[in-house]
Parts: C-alpha cells; sequence; structure tokens
C-alpha cells in the first residue's frame, strides 16, 4: 500500500511500494493558487536537498515556489503538465502530480505529516 | 510601517465580498477581493462573454470646483478641458516637472466643475499636488462617501437597462445622473476591461444593496482584482506603479494620444520642455507589447535582452492571458526595438524564455460605438 505524506509548505509525498516518492502539493495550496497556468518542473537527473527551491508553479496572478519536502534524485518528471497545467487544480493528488525521486534519505519522511495530520494543520490555518 | 490586516480600509461592499467568499488581499491600504470561489480564469472570461462586477470604491473620486478649476487642472494635465463638453469623460495624465507620469485618470466634465477618478495607491499624492497645484478658489474634494460598481462585459448594457431604462444609449465615454434600481448613480459608460461598460459612482450607503441587486441578475458576476489585472493586460491599458510611474513620460508609454493637440505647440503644463521634445523628435525607449513562446509566464521586473544577451529592457506587466489563452507582457525597449516581430528574449528565474514585439492590444477593444 502506498503512503501518503504531508509537509507544512502543503506538498504530499506518496511512497509507493516499490519506494519511489511521487510529489505533488495538495488540494489546500491548489485552492490557494487558484488556476495553474504553467509549472516549471526540475531536470531529471537532478539531485534536490531537502528545503530546495525544486519546482515554481504559475497561476493567472502570481509564481509560487516549491520546496523540496525530502532529499533524493528526480527520476520522472509529469510531462502531462506542459500541455495541461490545470491537472494540478482538477487532480492535485492524482494526474497533477509533479514528479517522482529516488529517495536518499528515508527518516525525512519521519518529520512529515499523516493525512488526518496534515488535515488538522489546514483546519489551523483558516 | 507594516500594516496589519485590521488596519485595512474596508470599501462598504466588504461584508458582502466575505459572504461571496472572496479572497481579500491588501491592496493600495484596502482589504480588497482578489479573486471569488469561480477564479481568476472563470471571473475574466465571464466578463469578457457577459458581465462581471467590479468593486473599485477604493479608487478615488475628486470633485474640482471653482472659477479658476479648468484653468488650474489645465496647468498640471496635458489635456484641453476647452473641448470637453458637459457629461462627458476623457483620460488624462497629472506630469511630473521631469516629464514623468504622477498619475493616470480620468476627468469628466460636470455642469459646475470637473470629476477626477485616480487611482486608490495615488490619491492621497494626487490630493496633495491638486492642493500644491490648483489655484486660490478652486477647491479639490475627495468624496470619501460615494463608493464605485463597475459593471463590464457584452452585456453590461443589458443588464443596466433593466434597472435604468435608457441607459443603454450612453455613448462611450459619456456620463449621466441615473437613477438605477431606484438609486441615485453617477454612470459613465467606461472601464477598464477593454469591453463595453459602466463605472457607477454610488453613495457608500446605498452600494452593497445595489451590487446585490446587480449580482441577482443572471448575466452577471463578480470579479477581484486578478481579472481586473488579466483583463486591462489583454487590453494593453497600463497598469500606474508597474507601466507608467514617475520614471516614464507619455511618450515612452505610448501614450502621447493623452497630450492634446492644442498642448503640444503651447506647453504650460509640468515637464512640458522634456514630452514636447520627445514628441517633436521621439522617445528612446517605448513601452511595446510581447507575445511569450511556451507557457511560462514572464512577469513584471523580468530582465530583456537582445539576441546578443545585453540587457536592453524589463517586463513591466506580465501574466497569463485567458482569453488570448498564452501568456503575455508589456515593456520597455530601445525605439529601434519597437517593430512587431523583433525577437527578444526575457529572463526568468535565470532562464531564457523567448519573446516576440506584437501590437497591443492583444484582444481588440469591444466599446460601444453607438
Amino acid at each position: 500500500m502506498a503512503k501518503m505524506y504531508y509537509s507544512e509548505e502543503h506538498e504530499w509525498v506518496r511512497v509507493e511500494d516499490d519506494g519511489a516518492a511521487v510529489i505533488g502539493i495538495t488540494d489546500y495550496a491548489q485552492q490557494q493558487l487558484g488556476d495553474v497556468v504553467f509549472v516549471d518542473l526540475p531536470d531529471e537527473g537532478k539531485e534536490v536537498e531537502k528545503g530546495d527551491e525544486v519546482a515554481v508553479v504559475e497561476s493567472v496572478k502570481a509564481a509560487s515556489e516549491v520546496y523540496a519536502a525530502v532529499s533524493g534524485a528526480v527520476t520522472e518528471v509529469n510531462e502531462a503538465l506542459a500541455d495541461t497545467p490545470n491537472l494540478v487544480n482538477e487532480s492535485p493528488e492524482g494526474e497533477g502530480w509533479f514528479f517522482k525521486l529516488t529517495l536518499s534519505d528515508q527518516s525525512e519522511l519521519e518529520a512529515l505529516m499523516d493525512e488526518a495530520a496534515y488535515a488538522n494543520f489546514v483546519k489551523g490555518l483558516d | 510601517m507594516v500594516l496589519s490586516d485590521k488596519d485595512l480600509l474596508k470599501t462598504p461592499l466588504h461584508d458582502l465580498h466575505v459572504e461571496l467568499g472572496a479572497r481579500m488581499v491588501p491592496f493600495a491600504g484596502y482589504a480588497m477581493p482578489v479573486q471569488y470561489p469561480a477564479g481568476i480564469m472563470t471571473e475574466h472570461r465571464h466578463c469578457r462573454a457577459s458581465a462581471a462586477l467590479f468593486d473599485v470604491s477604493h479608487m478615488g473620486q475628486v470633485r474640482v470646483t471653482g472659477e479658476q478649476a479648468q484653468a488650474g487642472l489645465e496647468a498640471l494635465m496635458p489635456i484641453d478641458l476647452s473641448t470637453l463638453p458637459e457629461a462627458q469623460q476623457r483620460y488624462a495624465l497629472l506630469t511630473s516637472d521631469s516629464g514623468g507620469i504622477l498619475d493616470d485618470l480620468m476627468v469628466a466634465r460636470l455642469s459646475d466643475g470637473f470629476m477626477l477618478v485616480v487611482n486608490a495607491s495615488r490619491k492621497h499624492e494626487d490630493m496633495a499636488h491638486l492642493k500644491r497645484g490648483l489655484n486660490k478658489g478652486t477647491q479639490a474634494e475627495l468624496l470619501e462617501e460615494q463608493a464605485l460598481l463597475a459593471l463590464q462585459g457584452p452585456k453590461a448594457a443589458t443588464v443596466l437597462s433593466r434597472l435604468s431604462p435608457g441607459i443603454e444609449k450612453l455613448p462611450f465615454m459619456h456620463l449621466a445622473d441615473v437613477e438605477i434600481a431606484g438609486f441615485r448613480c453617477t454612470a459613465s459608460r467606461s472601464g477598464y476591461s477593454g469591453e463595453d461598460g459602466y463605472e457607477i459612482s454610488v453613495a457608500n450607503a446605498d452600494a452593497e444593496t445595489l451590487a446585490r441587486r446587480l449580482l441577482e441578475e443572471e448575466e452577471v458576476a463578480a470579479a477581484g482584482l486578478g481579472a481586473r489585472d488579466s483583463l486591462r493586460l489583454e487590453a494593453g491599458l497600463c497598469l500606474y506603479g508597474n507601466d507608467i510611474d514617475e520614471t516614464t513620460t507619455p511618450v515612452e508609454a505610448g501614450l502621447v494620444w493623452a497630450v492634446q493637440k492644442s498642448r503640444r505647440t503651447s506647453g504650460g503644463f509640468p515637464g512640458d520642455k522634456v514630452i514636447l521634445e520627445q514628441i517633436e523628435k521621439g522617445a528612446e525607449r517605448k513601452r511595446v507589447g510581447f507575445k511569450v513562446q511556451g507557457r511560462a509566464p514572464v512577469r513584471e521586473g523580468a530582465a530583456l535582452e537582445d539576441k546578443d544577451g545585453n540587457t536592453i529592457g524589463r517586463i513591466t506587466s506580465g501574466g497569463f492571458g485567458p482569453s488570448v489563452e498564452m501568456p503575455i507582457a508589456m515593456g520597455y525597449v530601445p525605439a529601434e526595438m519597437t517593430a512587431p516581430g523583433t525577437e527578444l528574449v526575457a529572463r526568468v528565474r535565470n532562464k531564457p524564455v523567448a519573446l516576440e514585439v506584437v501590437k497591443l492590444p492583444f484582444r481588440a477593444h469591444n466599446y460601444y460605438r453607438g
């Protein structure tokens, strides 16, 4: 069973059964951003450190940086976002994923929240 | 000074915005709706297809009266008010001694003076400037008790004619004192979207009821500052503080049409020497529009480079155009690079993005021409 983790910066990390981590932004984040018109994704093969600026999401109004919630090497990016960036709005935790990573430090996952904890965290923001 | 949200001013429609689920943001000292739940893209397209209601009560409505009002205003702006009939308005610029732009505004002639509508971010500076610059016996009064609504879009006239029969015949850039749904208003056929529409000045006390009444019409949806910005960008209209400011002249900004012919010989306005010389000889740089290749928006502040990598200008406004369905931008480039088709490069997050100079506006204006 894949497991979901969430960061305070409104990213999700889904760890698949084979250990690959899929990264995206949460439903709350896409609602805050509004209509996404472009996603600047990292290059495949890029090594990212937790906290690095790894992607940029452009809405009609503004550009927002996405910081890596975990460290690792980028193995794949979501090519579909190039032509249909609004997948991020329509399916933020599904088809609107950003990129896949090979995790370099599994223990970083422990600092992230599970779904219930993130839901509580978001509640506290309003 | 950092203002906390609770120090922000509220327009008379504040409670309505919150009720409609708007995301409120600070803008020029006011809490303003940047978007409603529909989102900027939908609000923008609704305005182009139907009618959108904007709260622009943060803007300054300034009444200028007194026997010398006309001469006083003409001493501060390159405008010829002798050719402005009563109940008509015109776009105008307050210029600085160095030829820059202190604000852009609308000037209307009333039966007993003039009405200016100025930018929210500039209204206090404008008031101080007017009070300094206008002669004794001329009064400039900021109307704090009036709200301003903008109803914009191809169906605005149809909608408004139901609540104020006859208003559909008001010509472009004309004003009328009218009753709309029973409320006393001054409406002008104008706006900032590139579409047909009206700006409606109404007493603060009546503003919310009137706005609710307008929103009851099936063609009308609320739109926020986000859509207002993307609409005006597609229409190629300047945003003060971005595309024009004290460092840009009317000639550089491509706003020479706002400098009336009679003032081009006589001068007699702040910065006349610089501006008239530029009108005669041309400016070294000009504001142009850009079509952006690819999908990455190019935003204000991005540096512009020529083919050899020399920085030659910068972007002053940019974003995604929901109706033209691509990223668009405006900025300043040297005069020799203003021809449509000129290829340049913008730096976005240190990556090159190809741009091409295009004629403004990006989308043809759809004003009412009677």
